[in-house]
């Protein structure tokens, strides 16, 4: 092909073998080339495209499938899909066809004769490609087969399809959650079930030929030993029973549900010994374990995503615009009120891009007077905080000490007292959100900015009042007066099995936090909803509906969640619980949803949704590890009750168990957990990360250089259309590599 | 009035030519078993209009629809026809008015545009036939590749069918999006912004309009074009 040169001096075609020449591909520099796709085939391009590996890729991708350039430009022209029925057999005749037909943008028609030419090329191949192609294609089928009959275990496939269809995908993203929780709840508790408390049931029962051990602890003075809980005491009045059920004392501390029944030490099936208070606490690390990794692996494209490009992805215009629409929105109603919500959107944020760029201009002033603003809010927000955490203690002070000493008559006012923490837990949850959204407007943020700094708050409220009800229990259990208290380690006397306590208040947390959602959408929506019907006065329309806030729904169920993490450890079957609980959520939110409520004004994106939903999570779980790991390594476990009688802390039975293996095994273990293993392999961690933050700057730049390069590849119109195709597939696979 | 029998005999005759074919083998094999074997079991006065199973196999071969998404799409097309052409279900072709009845694209601003761009007709009426319906299903489907999602979306969004969104492409997609009421329209000034904002993240070579790999490269990156590019039956 002759150069092509252009008298305004732009850039040269150059035919022959452009390898030789050293890359000239940067603007402003000597010899500028340009290469041309058409001869890569022959002569490879300049040097470093050639060192890329995303162009090796984009090579083989290329000569694998010819035809894909000529297809894609086929729209030009109005016999789109026809001139690609002319091109189509002529194309796919010579090549191999690695896609199946079904992955090509044609009609059935066309994909009909262009799996027929691939048939047809299938006698010309070797035997060895040809069983390749065909168990290839049967494992396809397989696998499709397989894939179809698991969609019918999917759980609610219906009901969130028809919710979809209904509210659009922000809303459904919600119940998508739900699910997932219901799901990660119940393998919890199978976990449990299976490693804890099966065994545990089978040796007290003596099934299977099965015994136990209950080893008294030595070395332990014998006043901590002693436990008598209360059971069941004969005849009773009744009401016991329901006090019982809903605050977890009585019969319900002795069953299986609490810490204090696994009091074995060793459970011996036949001959084998099963190590209960290894199993117990390895089981605990495994679910939390399971919990993250699962998490993290849901999560996974919205972090990609987020980390690799500069600019909000979710924010994105186009996004906005081209993926816009949910195209399965059914329901002429839905669609209305997703256009409203669509125009709302596109106005407030091009009024957002404004008001920045007002901002930018702001005077030192104004600026000096916005920013003490903001210090004066936040100190209100802190003192706020304080307040909300000062009053949880003082109320599980005051629950703890008057439960204790009340008799039994009373039946409310003890079972108030007994709820108090939760109350006053539930009450702080609804009124700091309200005065953190009052307070936000004072602070002069952008819209979009608003909501999430309220966002952050309001999780950080939520999941903190848990945090601070359990520092206020073990306050509580580890206050010691006396020198008998002290020899035990904690208060003995009133917390003979303290961690059956702290399951006792996890459990009663969860119960009432369930009859809060069920009383609301019983006695709040429902009303609400009536006399927005029957009622046709100004005040009452003007109220009107409440909208379906995802968000306050969503920190709603994550604050169940981390009670269920934290409180799985101390009380095994919670897990289950919580499956049943969310089970029911679904169906009460549904039927809130599609019966009370209005869909919000402002509309929520599936994707930013979803991973808005995994970092709170996240964030639960790892503010669940806390408590946990100082329950585990720090407190000293109960004398009286529980399987980590004879140990010092809960996690002791670990050393205690590695000193039980052979001394080889020992000294690995030994060797890995000392400093001289983790100093360097720290080392070795952070030259890894910092290789990999080089190679995602230098793609980076090369991505910047061929965007530039484009638009003066612009300029060449002969060769414009092919060449643009083949450096944006460069590009595109320049950034998958950031992302890998 | 169904056109089918013609056009699918033409369509075999440009396949058949010049090309060697292996025997037919059941669902693998590449014989005109779909349309013509049905609509002459049909003329006998055969079995109820139930998609035949070589066809099944074909069509799940063909595009990326189960088995049930197919039955399904098959029922409801059927349904779409009058009484008398139900037997030739497969062979029919449905007036656009029709198909705009179905609850899917009821309420859909794209109607207009996915009819136009799924339909095979050579009358340039906008008629699907169940083959046009089963390829806009599976496009739409959950299982469809990225690939053909944004390749199909870009032609729905190319409203002059010139292969590129220029400026007008934009504003009446913009004008889809918000309603088609006067007052849900965006004002002149905030539809400048919002077109230049879009060009400028979108629009890589600078020459004013958005082609086909610009578009693709652009949704590659949006993280909601999956779950909002979807139609289930």
């Amino acid at each position: 092909m002759a150069a092509r040169t252009r008298g305004s001096g732009f850039p040269q075609a150059d035919t022959s073998g452009a390898a030789a020449e050293p890359p000239g591909w940067w603007l402003g520099s000597g010899s500028s080339e340009v290469f041309l796709p058409e001869e890569t085939r022959a002569a490879a391009p300049v040097d470093f495209l050639q060192e890329l590996p995303s162009y090796q890729s984009a090579l083989r991708r290329r000569a694998a499938a010819g035809g894909t350039q000529e297809r894609r430009t086929a729209p030009q022209g109005s016999a789109g899909l026809r001139a690609a029925e002319a091109r189509g057999p002529e194309q796919e005749g010579g090549e191999l066809g690695v896609r199946p037909a079904r992955e090509y943008p044609l009609s059935i028609a066309e994909k009909r004769r262009l799996r027929d030419c691939q048939q047809a090329d299938i006698k010309y191949l070797s035997g060895w490609k040809q069983w390749k192609r065909t168990s290839s294609k049967s494992l396809k089928k397989v696998l499709n087969e397989a894939k179809e009959l698991s969609s019918y275990l999917e759980l609610w496939r219906h009901d969130i399809r028809s919710i979809e269809g209904k509210f659009g995908t922000g809303i459904q993203s919600y119940f998508s959650f739900l699910r997932f929780l219901v799901l990660l709840n119940f393998i919890i508790f199978i976990l449990m079930f299976s490693f804890v408390t099966l065994p545990t049931i089978i040796s007290e029962y003596g099934i299977f030929n099965s015994s136990f051990a209950k080893i008294p602890p030595k070395n332990i003075e014998p006043h901590c030993t002693v436990y008598k809980p209360s059971g069941n005491k004969g005849l009773v009045y009744f009401y016991t029973y329901l006090k019982d059920l809903l605050s977890g004392t009585g019969f319900l501390e002795v069953t299986s549900l609490f810490y204090g029944y696994y009091t074995i030490d060793a459970a011996w099936l036949s001959i084998l010994r099963y190590n209960l208070p290894l199993a117990y606490l390895l089981a605990t690390f495994a679910y939390l374990a399971l919990s993250l990794l699962w998490i993290i692996k849901r999560s996974g494209e919205g972090f990609k995503q987020n980390l690799v490009h500069d600019e909000d992805q979710f924010q994105s215009y186009c996004n906005k615009v081209f993926a816009g629409w949910d195209f399965c929105i059914t329901d002429p109603n839905a669609a209305q009120l997703k256009h409203r919500s669509l125009q709302y959107e596109l106005q407030t944020d091009l009024e957002e891009e404004r008001l920045k760029r007002k901002i930018a201009d702001r005077t030192m002033k104004e600026k000096l007077r916005i920013y003490s603003l903001r210090i004066f809010i936040n100190i209100i927000v802190i003192a706020v905080l304080s307040g909300c955490f000062y009053s949880i203690y003082r109320a599980t002070v005051f629950s703890q000490e008057n439960s204790n000493d009340v008799s039994n008559t009373n039946f409310q006012a003890n079972l108030l007292v007994q709820y108090l923490p939760s109350m006053v837990i539930t009450l702080a949850n609804f009124i700091a959100p309200q005065i953190f959204s009052f307070l936000i407007r004072f602070e002069d943020y952008s819209p979009a900015f608003e909501i999430r700094l309220t966002l952050m708050r309001c999780i950080f409220v939520r999941l903190a009042n848990i945090g601070v009800l359990l520092f206020s229990l073990w306050s509580q259990i580890s206050y010691c007066a006396t020198d008998k208290c002290k020899a035990c380690g904690y208060n003995y006397e009133l917390y003979p099995c303290w961690e059956s306590e702290v399951g006792q208040e996890m459990y009663k947390l969860m119960i009432f936090d369930f009859i809060i959602i069920l009383a609301v959408t019983l006695f709040i929506d429902f009303p609400r909803k009536l006399l927005v019907t029957h009622c046709s006065c100004k005040p009452v329309q003007w109220c009107g509906l409440q909208e379906f806030g995802i968000s306050d729904n969503v920190l709603e169920i994550i604050y169940g969640q981390t009670i269920c993490w934290i409180g799985t450890f101390f009380s095994p079957l919670l897990p289950a619980i919580a499956t049943i609980k969310y089970f029911i959520i679904f169906y009460v939110k549904k039927i809130s949803l599609m019966h009370t409520r209005k869909p919000a004004a402002r509309p929520v994106r599936a994707s930013s949704s979803n991973f808005f939903f995994l970092v709170v999570l996240l964030i639960g779980l790892v503010l669940a590890f806390i408590p946990l790991g100082i329950s585990i390594a720090h407190i000293p476990s109960s004398k009286a009750c529980g399987p980590f009688r004879s140990f010092n802390t809960s996690w002791a039975v670990v050393p205690d168990t590695i000193l039980g293996f052979p001394t080889g095994l020992q000294q690995v273990l030994h060797s890995i957990a000392s400093e001289a293993f983790a100093v360097p392999f720290f080392m070795v961690i952070c030259l890894v990360m910092f290789y990999f933050i080089a190679l995602a700057g230098a793609h980076k730049r090369v991505v910047e250089q061929l965007r530039e390069q484009l638009v003066m590849v612009r300029f060449d119109p002969v060769f414009c259309t092919p060449k643009v195709f083949f450096v944006l597939s460069v590009i595109r696979h320049a950034e998958e590599q950031q992302f890998s | 009035m169904p056109v089918s029998p013609a056009r699918v005999a033409r369509g075999a005759e440009g396949g058949a030519a010049g090309r060697a074919r292996p025997g037919a083998r059941r669902c693998h094999g590449s014989g005109r078993v779909t349309c013509e074997a049905e609509a002459a079991r049909a003329a006998m006065g055969g079995s109820a209009s139930l998609l035949p199973r070589e066809a099944l196999c074909e069509y799940q071969e063909l595009t990326f629809l189960s088995k049930q998404e197919i039955l399904l799409a098959y029922k409801r097309f059927s349904e779409l026809l009058p009484k008398e052409e139900r037997e030739n279900a497969c062979s029919a072709r449905v007036p656009k008015s029709q198909i705009l009845t179905l609850p899917e694209l009821r309420a859909n601003p794209f109607q207009h545009r996915i009819c136009r761009v799924f339909s095979t007709s050579y009358d340039g009426d906008d008629s699907m036939s169940f083959e046009d319906f089963l390829d806009m299903l599976s496009v739409f489907s959950d299982s469809a590749t990225s690939d053909i999602k944004s390749h199909y979306a870009f032609r729905i969004f190319d409203f002059d069918d010139d292969g590129t969104l220029d400026r007008k492409d934009l504003e009446k997609l913009v004008n889809c999006l918000t309603g088609q009421g006067e007052e849900s329209r965006l004002s002149n000034m905030e539809m400048e912004q919002l077109i230049q904002n879009i060009l400028e993240e979108s629009d890589i070579d600078k020459d004013g309009t958005i082609n086909l790999s610009e578009f693709q490269h652009v949704i590659s990156r949006s993280p909601d074009f999956a779950s909002s590019f979807k139609i289930v039956l």
